[in-house]
This record gives structure tokens, sequence and C-alpha cells, in this order.
């Protein structure tokens, strides 16, 4: 591995050959950028991510309580904290707690209902169709376009295995 | 005719002017974060408001663009009409902050893009008119909001997202200079003239970086041309400038600067100063590698600069702001962040 070697300013200052210059620069820049702990965000994402899916799991039991399906008490589940998620966005609350919390906020549905509702708060100001309309999906469009096309290509796939009778 | 003008030019692109133009005055407007920071008190005006009672961040910025403006008419004691030229930008795309936010002055106008580096081209052209006789005063301004910035340029200010350490946080302000010819300058004899002796225009330099979150890594080369070309230019050493002060490198831009000025045997570790590290605390403020923006060298400068060198702190510095001309659609094809660092050289005299 090249980036082992410790690149000095050196061989950034007195490079000739432009793209060796950079290549050079880049990995110096590398060495003097404080580098965020991965362990320490590890451990916060799994402690706020696990407490999100126990409040998921309090809610689950909850509605089950109340008398309803596993099925139907998932879903009143995903519905109540998308909905919590929102209004924590809407109070300026959600983002406070995901600086802290990292991919434990982004993972769980609350950070896909984040995605949506941060951008509706942003740009209502651009009005109800060239701002809401149009932006509302500019972060989470991609989640929605790829995770209905590889589902497509998934369903795809096993409709050709249960013609070649694999499964 | 043609021996005067060749007089001014030094070097490969700077300038020492002839009769250096005066900053008469210089105003600060900054947000409530900044007015928390550790150049809180010296600021003019800090609006609490981030939304500067507009409905928009857009026209918010405006607003405190306006105000910088009146300001500096205010300190200086001048009137609109007396302002030949208003030369300035902001991060905004078609600089929509500056040309809302100044319509009603009535001020012929130069728009102006340099990033965050605006502050330097603004002063570098405004001082340039003065000493070319094209102007007796003329108003260089410039603004950045954190809100607006982020919004055009990252992601709506409520989505959850962690920012790397190497990341700045754009300055909430508006500084405005008015530049006055030095012929026609009444001078205060109770504390020194602020001039500007001369400038150093910068190019665009790439070293080929493309992580928009590292900035201060992205421009510290260009800083680090512009400030060697300078004292080439002029032939100097560092210690002809009391301070040499960049715009918004942060921590890790100081570093690099100060590192690649070694390697030319230029060694500014004992009087650099940054703008962003100077305007935020980072520890208390939680502003990771220091502020940015247009904003944050130019009320930097009005703020704390200048009234370092009238108190006689400081006799002559080195005004770096540099600028990462970057755009969102550049930075989403996958191209690298070309930037740019004007130096004006300003003195008491």
């Amino acid at each position: 591995m090249s980036n082992q070697k410790k690149v000095s300013p050196s061989s950034v200052v007195h490079e000739q050959d432009i793209r060796k210059r950079n290549e050079n620069y880049s990995k110096y820049v590398e060495q003097v950028t404080p580098k965020t702990n991965i362990v320490m965000n590890v451990i916060k994402a799994f402690i706020v991510g696990g407490i999100i899916c126990t409040i998921g799991q309090f809610f689950i039991s909850y509605y089950q309580s109340l008398g309803a399906g596993e099925e139907a008490a998932k879903a009143y589940n995903s519905i109540t904290l998308v909905f919590l998620s929102v209004l924590l966005t809407g109070l300026g609350i959600y983002q406070k707690i995901a600086k802290f919390a990292g991919a434990g906020t982004l993972v769980p549905i609350t950070g896909f209902a984040n995605s949506v509702a941060a951008p509706a708060v942003e740009y209502k100001k651009e009005g109800q169709v060239f701002g809401i309309g149009c932006k509302i999906f500019t972060i989470a469009g991609p989640v929605i376009l790829y995770g209905i096309f590889s589902s497509w290509v998934l369903g795809l796939i096993y409709y050709i295995l249960k013609i070649l009778k694999v499964v | 005719m043609a021996e005067e003008m060749k007089s001014k030019m030094m070097g490969k692109q700077s300038i020492l002017f002839s009769n250096p133009p005066v900053i008469v005055a210089g105003s600060s407007i900054a947000g409530k974060k900044e007015g928390e920071g550790p150049l809180g008190h010296l600021f003019d005006t800090i609006q609490e408001d981030p939304m500067v009672g507009k409905e928009t961040w857009e026209e918010a910025e405006s607003e405190i663009m306006k105000e910088a403006a009146t300001k500096v008419l205010e300190k200086a004691g001048l009137k609109n009409t007396d302002i030949r030229y208003l030369v300035g930008g902001d991060l905004l795309g078609q600089l929509i902050a500056t040309y809302f936010g100044i319509a009603d002055l009535n001020i012929p106008t130069f728009g102006l893009y340099g990033a965050c580096s605006t502050m330097g081209e603004a002063m570098a052209i405004g001082s340039i008119l003065v000493d070319g006789g094209f102007a007796d005063r003329v108003m260089a301004i410039t603004s950045s909001h954190f809100a607006s910035a982020e919004k055009q340029f990252r992601f709506p200010l409520d989505y959850g997202n962690q920012r790397p350490f190497s990341a700045t946080w754009t300055v909430t302000g508006s500084g405005a200079v008015i530049i006055e010819d030095a012929r026609i300058h009444k001078k205060n004899s109770n504390e020194p003239t602020i001039v500007i002796k001369g400038v150093t225009v910068g190019k665009i330099v790439d070293y080929g970086l493309k992580d928009s979150m590292n900035m201060g890594a992205c421009m510290a080369p260009a800083a680090f041309e512009t400030i060697s070309t300078n004292l080439e230019d002029i032939n100097v050493t560092p210690d002809y400038y009391d301070k040499i002060i960049t715009g918004d490198l942060g921590y890790v831009g100081q570093h690099i600067l100060i590192d690649l000025l070694k390697e030319k045997n230029i060694d500014i570790s004992q009087n650099h100063m940054d703008c962003g590290i100077e305007i935020f605390d980072k520890d208390k403020q939680d502003t990771h590698a220091g502020g940015s923006g247009c904003g944050c060298s130019a009320i930097t400068f009005t703020a704390y600069v200048m009234k370092q060198l009238k108190e006689g702190q400081w006799k002559r510095v080195l005004f770096v702001p540099t600028g990462a001309l970057l755009s969102q659609v550049s930075f989403n094809e996958g191209r690298t962040v070309p930037c740019i660092a004007h130096a004006v050289i300003v003195e008491a005299i």
C-alpha cells in the first residue's frame, strides 16, 4: 500500500509533474486531516439505533395488546415512528440527535422520514409545486428509485427461478 | 504617461498603488453565533434573528447586506450618492443576496463571484478603480448566511447528518468598507489612516482535491501561491507584515499553508492568522475546522483587523481571503475544486 508511506509537503511543492503533484497532495492532505473516531461512532450509532428499535418494539407490543394482529401492529408502529420523526424534524430536534447518533438515526425508518421532511420544510418557501413538489425527494429520491428498481430486479430473478422450478 | 502606468505593476501579478487609497470606514453585521464567538464584542450589529424578520434565508442575507452598506455609510458620514461604484458579491447563485440587498442604494454596481475570496477581490478592484482615477469612492461589500449556504451547497438544515472534523461553518454576516481617494481624504488626526498599499491578484489554483467537506485543504494551495508570489513580486520577507491573514482556511488549511510555504523557505508560523479560526471558539461552539464564507473574512477584517491597525497594534498586514470555486453541478459531475486567493496589503500610516 502506497498510502502507508508518509508523503512530505516537499513532494508537493517541488514536484513538477502536475498529475504526480496532485496525487502527492491528496495523500499528504489525508495525513494532516483529523479523522473521526470510527469505534466511538459505531458505539453511538448502535446505542441510539437500538433505542429507536426498542421504542418500535414497544409500539408493536402496545398495539398488539390493544388487539391488533402482528402485521397491523407493525404497520401502526411504522406510522407512529414516521410521525414522531417528522415531528422532531419540524421542531429542529432530529438533526441534534442525528449529530450524535449518525447512522443510528439514519438507518431506521425515522431517518427516511427525516430525509423527506427536512427538504419539505426547507423548500416550502419556493412554493407548493416547484418547492415542496419538486424538491421533497432530493435526498430520499435515490432510496426510492433504487429501492423500487432493486425489488423489481429481485422479483424478476425470483420469477425466472420459479419457472426453472429452482424455488 | 505609459511610464507612470507601468510603475504600479510589480512582478508577475501584483500592484503597488501610486496614491494608496484610504479605507475610511468598515462595517460588520454578524449573526447570533458569530456574536457569541471570541470577536462578538467587536461587531457593529449582532442579528439575533437568523431570519432578520424576513420570510426566507435569501431575503435575510440581503437584509444584513443592506444593513452593512447603510452602516458603513453612516460610520463614514457619507450618503449613497457619495459612492461612485459598489463592488461586491456573495455565495448564492446569480448573486441574489447582493443584488436584492443593495438595489435600493442606487449605486452603480459591479457584481463579483469569488466565493469566500470576494472581500479580497472587491477591495482589490475597488482600490484599482480609485487609484486609477476612475472613482473617488468605492464601496466593497460581501455577505454570507449559514442557512442559505447550507441550502445551496449542502443539505436542508433539518436533515440529520454528521459533519466531518475538516468541515467549516459558514459565517452569517456582512461586511463593507469604503475606499476613498487619498487626495480627497480628510485625515482624522487622532488615529492612523488605513490605506491599501497594493494587491496581488490570485490565479486559479487546483491541486486536484474533490472533497468539498475539506475546503481548507482545497484552498490552502491558492493561499500558498498568492502569498509566495506577493512576497516575490514586491521583494520582501514575511516579517514585512505584522500579520498574514487568510480568510477561511481553518485549522486543517492553516497547517497545510504553513507546511507548504516552509518548503519555499518562507516561515509564516509566527505571524499567520486565519479569520475562520479567530471568529469561533471551536471547542465551545462546535464549529469543527473553523468559520468560512464571504462574511467570515469580511467581518473579521472590518471588526478586528481594522481595529488592530487603528490602535497601532499592527502596522501592516497582508489580507488574503481564499475562495473555493466549485458549484453543486461541478461537484456532482465529479470535478475538482478550483480555488483562488487575493492578497491585499493594508497599512496604517
